[in-house]
C-alpha cells in the first residue's frame, strides 16, 4: 500500500455525528480517502453506513462534524456550489435506482443534461460508458427489460458518465448471484483503471472487500473501530473484528 | 373507544400535515418562477396527463349527458317545460356537474397516478439518484406535474362538458325530435359569461389541487411499498375533499361577483 502520510486526501470525514432522537447512529466517525485508493467500509446492518453516505452526498444533514470533498467542506457550501461538486462524485445505489420511465440511453443522458454539450458528444459519452460495462447493445431498452446484474451495470455506467473523481458504491454486490457479483467486482476494478477514480465501497461482502480493497475501515457503534488492509484485519484476534470475516 | 387523547393526537397530525402541505406549496411557488425551467418534461407531463385521461373523461361525459337528460326529461314533460331542456342541461353541466364530476374522476386517475409514481420513485431511491446527480428533483418531478395538471384539467373539463352536451343532444334528438342545430342554438343562447368564466377559473384550481396533493403524498412517501399504496390512496381521498372545499369557495366568490 502506498504511503499516504503527506498526501492530501480527496475525501475527509472528521468527527461526524448524527442522531435520531436517542439513537446515536454516528458518534464521531472519521475517514480519509486518498487519490486512486479503494477504501472499503464494512459494518453490520444498522451500524450507520447508509446514514454516513447519505450525509456524504447531501441527502441528510449531519448534526456535527465536517465532510471535505476535494478540499471543500460540503456543510459550508451553497446548494449551487454543492450541486457543481456533486458532478465529481459518482454514486452506485444498492438497488441501482434506474429511472423506470426512461430508456437506458435517457438514464445515462440524465446527469449530462445540465452541461452544455453537443448531441454528438453526449451520444459518444453514453456509448463509451455503456461499452465500459459491456452493455452497448442495451442502449434502447427500458430498465424493466434488464436483469438485476444488467441494471447494476447500467447504474455503474450512469455513475461514471461524468468521469467523477470519486465513486461511492453502496452494497454493489448485494442481491446478485455469486457469478454476477464477481463480474461487478471485476467491472469496478476496470472502471477504476479506466477512469482513474478513488472509490469508497460500502459492503458486507467479504469476497468483494478482499478483491477490491486497498484499505478497510470497520464501522461499529457509529465509530471507525478498526482500520487497515484486508490481510491485517482478517488476521486480527479481536472478536468484534473476527465476526466480520467469519460470516 | 376513542379517547380524548386519540382525538387530540389525530388533530395534531392533521395540523402537522396542513403545515407540511403549506410548506410544500410555498416551495412550489418559489421553484416555479426560478430557472432552469423544465419545458420538455412539462410538455411530456401535459401529454401524459391530458392524452391519457381523454378517453375516460369522454366516456364519462357522454354517459353523464345521456343519463342526465333521460332522468330529467319526464319531470320537465310533466310541467310542460320540455323546451327548457337544453338550457337546464347546459347550465347544470357547465356550471357545476361537469367541473366537479370530471375533476373527481381526474383526482382518481391522475392524482393517484402521480402519488403512486412519485412514491415508488422515492422508495426505490430514484429521487435520491436525481438529487445526487446535481438535478433538482422537486423542480423536475413536482413542479412539472403540478403545472401540467393545472393547465390540462380545464381543457379536459371543457372537452368532457362538450361530450356531455352531445350525449344530451342525442337523447333530445331521439326522444324529442329536436335537431342538433336547434339543440346547440338553445344551449348557446342560454349560456352566459357568468356561467362559463367562474366555472372555467375554478377548474384551474381543481387541477392545481390534484397535482399538488398527488405530488405531496408521493414525494414524501415513506414505509416502502405499503407507503406507496397509502400515498396513492390518500392522494385521492384528500384531493376529493379539497375539490369540494374549493368548489364551495368558488361558488361563494362567484356569487359575490356575478350574482348567480
Amino acid at each position: 500500500m502506498k504511503n499516504t502520510t503527506n498526501i492530501a486526501p480527496i475525501l475527509k470525514i472528521k468527527n461526524l455525528k448524527k442522531s435520531f432522537g436517542d439513537n446515536h447512529v454516528l458518534n464521531g466517525f472519521n475517514i480519509k480517502l486518498f487519490e486512486g485508493e479503494n477504501l472499503v467500509l464494512m459494518g453490520k446492518s444498522g451500524s450507520g453506513k447508509s446514514v454516513m453516505i447519505k450525509c456524504l452526498v447531501g441527502l441528510m444533514q449531519p448534526d456535527s462534524g465536517s465532510i471535505e470533498i476535494m478540499g471543500k467542506d460540503i456543510t459550508k457550501l451553497s446548494q449551487n456550489e454543492f450541486n457543481d461538486l456533486r458532478t465529481e462524485i459518482g454514486f452506485l445505489f444498492q438497488g441501482s435506482a434506474l429511472y423506470d420511465s426512461m430508456t437506458v440511453r435517457e438514464n445515462l443522458e440524465f446527469p449530462l443534461r445540465k452541461q452544455k454539450r453537443r448531441a454528438e458528444d453526449i451520444e459518444k459519452l453514453v456509448y463509451y460508458a455503456l461499452e465500459s460495462v459491456g452493455l452497448a447493445e442495451a442502449i434502447d431498452l427500458m430498465p424493466e427489460e434488464l436483469s438485476g446484474g444488467m441494471k447494476r451495470r447500467v447504474a455503474l455506467a450512469r455513475a461514471v458518465i461524468l468521469k467523477p473523481k470519486i465513486i461511492i458504491y453502496d452494497e454493489p454486490t448485494t442481491g446478485l448471484d455469486p457469478i454476477t457479483a464477481k463480474e461487478i467486482i471485476q467491472l469496478m476494478r476496470n472502471i477504476q483503471q479506466t477512469y482513474k477514480t478513488s472509490s469508497l465501497i460500502i459492503t458486507h461482502d467479504v469476497d468483494c472487500a478482499r478483491v477490491i480493497s486497498n484499505r478497510m475501515v470497520l464501522l461499529i457503534n457509529g465509530i471507525n473501530y478498526a482500520e487497515g488492509t484486508f490481510k491485517e484485519l482478517s488476521s486480527s484476534t479481536d472478536k468484534k473484528i473476527q465476526a466480520f470475516f467469519k460470516s | 373507544m376513542i379517547t380524548s387523547l386519540q382525538i387530540f393526537n389525530n388533530f395534531r397530525k392533521f395540523l402537522i400535515e396542513i403545515g407540511e402541505l403549506s410548506y410544500f406549496t410555498g416551495r412550489f411557488l418559489k421553484e416555479v418562477f426560478t430557472k432552469p425551467f423544465e419545458f420538455k418534461e412539462l410538455l411530456r407531463q401535459c401529454y401524459n396527463i391530458g392524452n391519457r385521461s381523454l378517453l375516460l373523461v369522454g366516456i364519462t361525459g357522454f354517459i353523464l349527458g345521456l343519463v342526465f337528460s333521460l332522468q330529467t326529461r319526464p319531470t320537465l314533460i310533466e310541467f310542460g317545460a320540455e323546451a327548457w331542456m337544453p338550457s337546464m342541461v347546459s347550465i347544470s353541466i357547465v356550471r357545476e356537474l361537469g367541473p366537479v364530476i370530471f375533476a373527481l374522476i381526474c383526482a382518481g386517475k391522475i392524482g393517484s397516478g402521480i402519488g403512486a409514481e412519485l412514491g415508488s420513485m422515492r422508495v426505490t431511491e430514484q429521487i435520491d439518484a436525481m438529487e445526487v446527480s446535481g438535478t433538482n428533483p422537486f423542480k423536475y418531478l413536482v413542479v412539472t406535474r403540478i403545472m401540467a395538471t393545472t393547465l390540462m384539467l380545464p381543457l379536459l373539463i371543457i372537452f368532457g362538458d362538450t361530450i356531455a352536451l352531445f350525449g344530451s343532444a342525442i337523447v333530445e334528438n331521439l326522444k324529442g325530435d329536436v335537431s342538433f342545430l336547434l339543440y346547440f342554438n338553445k344551449v348557446f343562447d342560454s349560456l352566459e359569461f357568468a356561467d362559463i368564466i367562474p366555472a372555467t377559473i375554478k377548474t384551474f384550481f381543481f387541477g392545481f389541487a390534484i397535482g399538488l396533493v398527488g405530488s405531496f403524498k408521493g414525494y414524501n412517501c415513506t414505509n416502502g411499498t405499503v407507503g406507496v399504496g397509502e400515498a396513492s390512496n390518500s392522494a385521492v381521498v384528500y384531493t376529493s375533499l379539497l375539490l369540494f372545499v374549493i368548489d364551495f369557495i368558488a361558488v361563494f366568490v362567484s356569487d359575490i361577483f356575478f350574482e348567480l
